[in-house]
């Protein structure tokens, strides 16, 4: 069973993902190095970062914010509500980039109107922020869920009956309990956030230089025989994809979930 | 600080936990909610502390209305089945926290959390987590924890129901030692009547979301007002249709003014005590003797025995 269960992983991650890193270098350091200093490999590298950060704050807020709605509050609904959190993980990214050209496009009504106020949200930042934002809204708030309703409402309730208010119950009771599962939440997010292909390709445009992501950035050069380059970023994408689950999987004691 | 509850009612869907509740909670008293699960002592006790609103009726801590106040501004000090312990800090912490919500001084905080941790013996497990305490420990500081704000009233909620019985019997005999000490207005849910009887001052009996009986252990015990309250108090057997504790029945070997003829079914030895189940007429009725007393009858199954009841004068 271990061996099924390794192999398995060998074959389908461990082997694609250490190719990747020998074909980076198998002409040494240096031609990586030059192939990452290329200004649209920066600046794709900078689209990426930048959409990352801010789909990883908007969705550690929300995704806060809706567990406990979720696990400490009744509404009518609740379970299409709950039910609804989790579409973008059923959802093609394909179509989520087309939903949104649909809605924010800039033939219709609410994308022309934007348009009019200078926000341009389709083959713009904003677009490709929403894109991500949507295809890993679901992350942070899975995380939490179970934990918070393993952790059951008593502490929050003994630091009511001590004064705390509701918010300081929240930040020195609930917020300490559930800091690993939001700290993994966060960190799934930040992976799917740099990884983020199809959505935010349908929404982007593809602009060399400006909409490109990294992994547009990959995709491009890989096409246009710029192989080296196209391994290069690959690398860097899947190393900081790496780097931060090893370092959260370090970081967080045995013996808290 | 007296607690008056006055009129209390309170609904969960259909299920009635609470029907027209009224009971006064002497100051300075320890009072025991008791009654079978389900029987709506805990949702009578989370009321009272602010952690449940009732459907109507009201609520008064020391004289003032506290029915609409947040479980905040009660100042009750709460201490939960399963302790609550905030798992992230250490022993100290957890005893500082309301200290610390209410900003008092550090030097104040650390001599009260140094009182209050000798006071529940904890003193030498300050710096731990409560994940490396035993359960008992952890109710000890849950309890320092609550009692380091200096409550109007501590309510205590099934408090030893997740220890086991031997630390149950040591916690509740600490417990009454410790309301000696401090004197705060203690209510202790249980459905433990040993617990209740052992430890309270006066006890609340309650079931199916209404107040049987309020009285000290001693008037529950031989003055039950109901069937209910003397089957759940203590244990009871049935002669001649009435309700009767099995050690207040007498079995002799003599006709005597009174007395029933029986004939022994059984006999059973428990610890110290002796079981003794006997028919009287169509009746089964069992009685319970001493160990001493069973030895000098000599009973066996099939003896004819005479059973009177001893306990009526003082029922009566």
């Amino acid at each position: 069973m271990r061996i099924v269960a390794f192999g398995y992983l060998g074959l389908l991650l461990v082997l694609p993902l250490g190719l990747v890193g020998l074909r980076t270098f198998e002409h040494g350091v240096s031609p990586v190095l030059h192939a990452l200093s290329q200004p649209n490999a920066v600046h794709a590298l900078q689209v990426t970062v930048v959409i990352a950060v801010i789909a990883v704050i908007g969705n550690t807020v929300f995704g806060v914010g809706v567990a406990v709605l979720i696990v400490r509050h009744t509404f009518p609904g609740k379970r299409l509500f709950s039910a609804l959190v989790d579409l973008p993980l059923a959802v093609s990214p394909v179509v989520t980039g087309l939903a949104l050209i649909l809605v924010y496009g800039p033939t219709t009504s609410l994308g022309a109107w934007l348009g009019r106020h200078g926000v341009h949200v389709i083959f713009a930042l904003p677009g490709m922020v929403l894109a991500t934002i949507f295809v890993s809204l679901p992350l942070v708030v899975r995380e939490i869920v179970p934990v918070l309703e393993e952790i059951g409402t008593d502490q929050e309730q003994a630091a009511w009956t001590l004064g705390a208010s509701a918010r300081q119950a929240f930040s020195r009771v609930t917020l300490p309990a559930i800091r690993w599962a939001l700290a993994y939440g966060v960190v799934l997010t930040l992976a799917r956030g740099l990884g983020e292909y199809g959505a935010v390709a349908v929404v982007s445009g593809r602009l060399v230089g400006k909409t490109q992501t990294a992994n547009l950035f990959v995709e491009e050069r890989f096409q246009n025989f710029d192989q080296p380059s196209a391994y290069a970023m690959a690398f860097v994408l899947a190393s900081i994809a790496v780097t931060v689950l090893l370092a959260i999987n370090l970081l967080r004691p045995a013996d808290e979930a | 600080m007296a607690i008056s509850v006055r009129h209390l009612s309170k609904r969960f869907g259909t299920f009635a936990a609470l029907d027209d509740v009224s009971v006064e909670i002497p100051t300075g008293q320890l009072t025991a909610l008791l009654g079978p699960s389900g029987g709506g002592k805990s949702t009578l006790l989370r009321i009272i502390a602010g952690l449940e609103a009732p459907d109507s009726g009201q609520v008064e801590i020391g004289g003032l209305d506290a029915t609409s106040l947040p479980p905040q501004r009660r100042n009750v000090g709460f201490v939960f089945q399963h302790y609550a312990a905030f798992k992230h800090m250490s022993v100290r912490k957890n005893v500082a926290f309301g200290l610390e919500i209410r900003k008092r001084p550090k030097a104040e905080v650390q001599r009260r959390v140094d009182e209050l941790l000798e006071l529940v013996h904890l003193e030498q497990f300050g710096d731990r987590l409560p994940a490396q305490l035993s359960g008992g420990q952890r109710q000890r500081m849950a309890l320092a924890r609550a009692l380091a704000v200096e409550p109007n009233v501590l309510l205590l909620d099934e408090p030893f129901g997740a220890l086991d019985a031997q630390v149950r019997k040591e916690l509740r005999v600490w417990l009454r030692r410790l309301h000696d000490e401090v004197h705060v207005t203690t209510v202790f849910v249980t459905h433990d009547q040993e617990e209740a009887m052992e430890v309270a001052d006066e006890i609340v009996v309650i079931n199916h979301g209404r107040v049987e009986q309020v009285g000290t252990p001693d008037e529950l015990y031989d003055q039950p007002a109901s069937a209910f309250v003397m089957g759940f108090l203590g244990p009871v057997t049935k002669l001649g249709g009435r309700m009767v504790r099995p050690h207040d029945l007498e079995l002799t070997d003599q006709p005597a003014p009174g007395a029933q003829a029986a004939t022994v079914l059984r006999v059973t030895r428990l610890g110290f005590e002796v079981r003794v189940d006997v028919k009287v007429g169509d009746e089964e009725v069992w009685v319970q003797l001493t160990r001493g007393e069973a030895a000098k009858l000599s009973l066996k199954p099939g003896d004819s025995v005479f059973v009177m009841d001893a306990g009526k004068e003082i029922a009566g």
